[in-house]
């Protein structure tokens, strides 16, 4: 754990509100300076020249699968492709199998994830137990263990009265309620309800199914006065955005109501599942343009506040079944970057220091991650290297992942993660010309060393873990 | 520790809970109380105080410690005392409570003692008769004599005379959404000047309590430091009708008194329960059983307190407004 100096970048650090070309210097695994024209002289220097550096990104929704669907994904292939997308920390949903509704399968992601010496994945705890919507999982012992957040992600919390509960008992962790919002009589669908299922002859899955869990629960958190904090996911429909929008200007505010949104439902409609191409199938399901548009005019005005990929690895066999028998899904972690800057920047609905802090602060926030999220002095030493002109053709095959079912793949991409520090270690280097090793330039008498290349090997190795 | 002012004279036909008296009612129940105890450590334990009263046990839920303790303290007053389990009689057979209470009056009865697993219970029997009715604990509403009898033993133990709680931190932990001994204690506790925290999961604290000044908290290691009194509630599995925590394990862990978790208490701190004990659930025994457990105590007490209530309500007889 040498210390490191990344120079000569342009430093977006939201949280500080910090948006210029500066030094950032990393020591004993975290930051320890920012900006400081007397720093340090470190082991290390990387050259970030036309280059972002940002707080390490952080997805607040995947599925690692691990443990019980190994063949998909696992802990250490899921954080690797993290660390390849970019993404210093990850919080994996517990629809696992078993789910992780105790603390001791809470205590198992941290050892798994501590095994793989890639990204940091913390585990999100199941509201329920099994999450069969009936009975509370334990939730205060599974947040002593380091849950960061609850919730039963695949299926909602459906009863009215399981769902208060959840959010009084909940509300006394501090941590946040996440909500697939997807009442199980309206929706369960394979596509969206509409014209074109009709025509395809396929199960809609239409958006009031979402809209109608996502008002109740803020009427239960209104008027049972709880107060908790409650988290929208992979919001998908205009209708959702219009009901967070009004919640979060009411009684409780901002800090209660909050949603995410994901790269598929920002760029991709239901037209892309008229082939019955099953890699377009995912739940909630792809919607129309209009929906896309008042999504970015969520994420425009801050309704929407956290970005989030919903990472979904399915096998190949799986997704080469008929279109209503596949399962729900697609991978994200390699590829949501450049489609994040398509999506919200190409098309000029926010800028470059909103984004960053959509996929760093926020999240950390949201998932009560302390220390992380910021450039901060003190601050954990995540920091993920952003090439924003660099083009490239998204590659399904050279993922990390195991699993490959990546809609995107052929896409032609802009901006990509080129460095990725993990507690200050470098975990992803595409390009070691970029990093200088400062002891040996200036002492000549010792023999060159290529230190770079050695820590991408390290790198490697630990991917294959 | 002896009767209050001369001019004080006790106002009511009936004990229904201890929300309908005032601070000055309590504390004369209790110096009252204070008087009857002496009876219970002579060689003849009687008193002619009630000859020749009939006071009857209508129990329409089941008890032992409460009725054992109403009967022992009717006959220590020389009254008449008779049982009546309202379950395998009349009332299985589909008749209404007021035609069961009004028949057992019609007896020659003075005092009904009543307990009934529904709330409000005591109140539809004291409309329904024209004797005195006890309330011995009405579903989740109230139980009177118990609030009474843990006050008492707090003041006995804390050695205030003037039943003047000012300044006592009183923390009752558990299941209160489903206790009508806690609600008894609020109001009790309240009236005397305590300040009452109230400490459990979220799912069984009633938002609503704080209404009465009472401090909501979910967090027992962080109130402990600063109470003089610990009551810990039993956890009442047959009342909880959906489930209100995740389990009993995850119960323990945030809200047991374990032997542990007494070390972050004041070292006087009283420990009560009203029994019947989960050990190892919500109270550890060794705490149940050491040093700072009051649980003996309570019991001991609710005899001098039951004397005491009989002995007021059936005194105020046709005088009182009830």
């Amino acid at each position: 754990m040498s210390s490191l100096t990344i120079i000569r970048g342009r430093v977006i650090d939201p949280a500080n509100k910090i948006d210029r070309v500066t030094d950032l210097v990393i020591e004993g695994g975290r930051v320890t300076s920012l900006g400081d024209k007397s720093r340090p002289r470190t082991d290390r220097v990387i050259d970030a020249s036309g280059c972002i550096i940002c707080p390490g990104l952080i997805d607040p929704h995947v599925h690692f699968r691990e443990p019980g669907q190994e063949e998909k994904e696992t802990i250490a292939t899921g954080a690797a492709a993290a660390v390849a997308g970019g993404f210093t920390s990850v919080c994996c949903m517990p629809n696992t199998e078993p789910a992780i509704d105790d603390d001791g399968r809470v205590d198992f992601i941290y050892h798994q994830a501590a095994r793989a010496k890639q990204a940091n994945v913390f585990p999100v705890g199941a509201v329920t137990k099994a999450r069969a919507g009936r009975e509370l999982a334990e939730i205060g012992l599974m947040a002593a263990s380091g849950a960061v957040a609850f919730s039963d992600d695949g299926v909602a919390v459906a009863s009215a009265g399981t769902m208060a509960k959840a959010l009084t008992y909940i509300a006394m962790t501090g941590k946040v309620l996440m909500q697939h919002c997807e009442d199980p009589e309206l929706g369960g669908g394979v596509m969206n309800a509409g014209s074109l299922a009709s025509r395809l002859g396929l199960a809609g899955w239409p958006r009031v199914a979402e809209e109608v869990i996502i008002q109740r629960d803020i009427l239960l958190n209104l008027h049972q006065n709880i107060g908790a904090r409650y988290h929208v996911q992979h919001v998908s429909s205009g209708g959702s955005v219009e009901l967070v929008r009004r919640a979060r200007q009411d009684l409780f505010g901002q800090a209660h109501v909050t949603a995410e949104v994901s790269p598929h439902h920002l760029l991709l409609t239901e037209d892309d599942c008229a082939s019955y191409d099953t890699h377009f199938k995912v739940n909630p399901p792809l919607r129309s343009r209009r929906d896309i548009e008042e999504l970015l005019a969520g994420v425009r005005d801050g309704t929407i506040t956290v970005l989030a990929t919903d990472h979904a690895p399915h096998t190949q066999e799986e997704k080469e079944l008929e279109f209503a028998a596949a399962p729900f899904g697609m991978i994200g972690l390699e590829c949501a970057l450049p489609l994040y800057i398509k999506a919200l920047i190409e098309s000029e609905t926010i800028d470059w220091p909103t984004m960053i802090s959509m996929m760093t602060v926020n999240p950390a926030r949201l998932c009560s991650l302390t220390g992380k999220g910021t450039l901060t002095p003190g601050a954990h030493a995540d920091v993920t290297i952003i090439d924003p002109k660099e083009k490239w053709t998204i590659d399904a095959n050279e993922f990390k992942s195991k699993s490959r079912n990546c809609p995107f793949h052929g896409w032609k991409a802009t901006g990509r993660a080129i460095t990725t520090i993990v507690s200050g270690d470098v975990k992803l280097l595409r390009d070691p010309d970029r990093l200088k090793d400062q002891t040996d330039a200036h002492d000549r008498s010792k023999p060159t060393q290529h230190q770079p290349s050695q820590i991408v090997a390290q790198s490697l190795h630990d991917s294959k873990i | 520790m002896t009767a209050a002012k001369s001019d004080y004279r006790w106002p009511h036909k009936h004990l229904l809970g201890l929300e309908e008296l005032s601070p000055e009612d309590i504390r004369f129940l209790l110096s009252t109380a204070y008087g009857f105890e002496q009876v219970s450590t002579r060689s003849v334990k009687k008193v002619p105080a009630l000859r020749g009263k009939v006071v009857v046990n209508l129990f329409f839920e089941d008890s032992t410690r409460t009725r054992a303790s109403f009967s022992l303290a009717a006959s220590r007053l020389s009254a008449d005392i008779f049982d009546f389990a309202a379950t395998g009689s009349s009332v299985s057979k589909g008749e209404s409570l007021r035609d069961t209470v009004r028949t057992i009056e019609a007896m020659g009865v003075d005092v009904i003692v009543c307990r009934h697993h529904l709330s409000g219970a005591a109140h539809q029997v004291a409309g329904s008769v024209n004797c005195s009715v006890i309330n011995a604990g009405d579903g989740q509403h109230e139980h009177p004599t118990q609030g009474l009898l843990d006050i008492y033993t707090i003041c006995r133990r804390l050695g205030l005379e003037g039943y003047d709680l000012s300044g006592v931190t009183v923390a009752i932990v558990g299941d209160v959404a489903h206790s009508r001994v806690a609600r008894s204690n609020i109001h009790g506790l309240i009236k005397l000047g305590a300040h009452v925290v109230l400490v459990g999961p979220p799912t069984l604290l009633p938002q609503g309590f704080t209404e009465l000044g009472c401090e909501l908290s979910n967090d027992l290691d962080s109130v402990l430091p600063r109470v003089d009194v610990v009551n810990m509630l039993r956890v009442q599995f047959e009342r909880i009708q959906s489930q209100a925590f995740p389990s009993v394990r995850e119960y323990t862990h945030m809200f047991g008194l374990t032997t542990h978790r007494l070390t972050l208490a004041k070292p006087e701190v009283v420990v009560m329960h009203p029994g019947p004990l989960n050990r190892g659930i919500e109270i550890d025994s060794a705490v149940a059983d050491g040093p700072n457990s009051a649980i003996l105590s309570q019991v001991t007490n609710g005899l001098a307190i039951r004397m005491a209530t009989l002995f007021l309500v059936t005194g105020a007889q046709g005088k009182g407004e009830g």
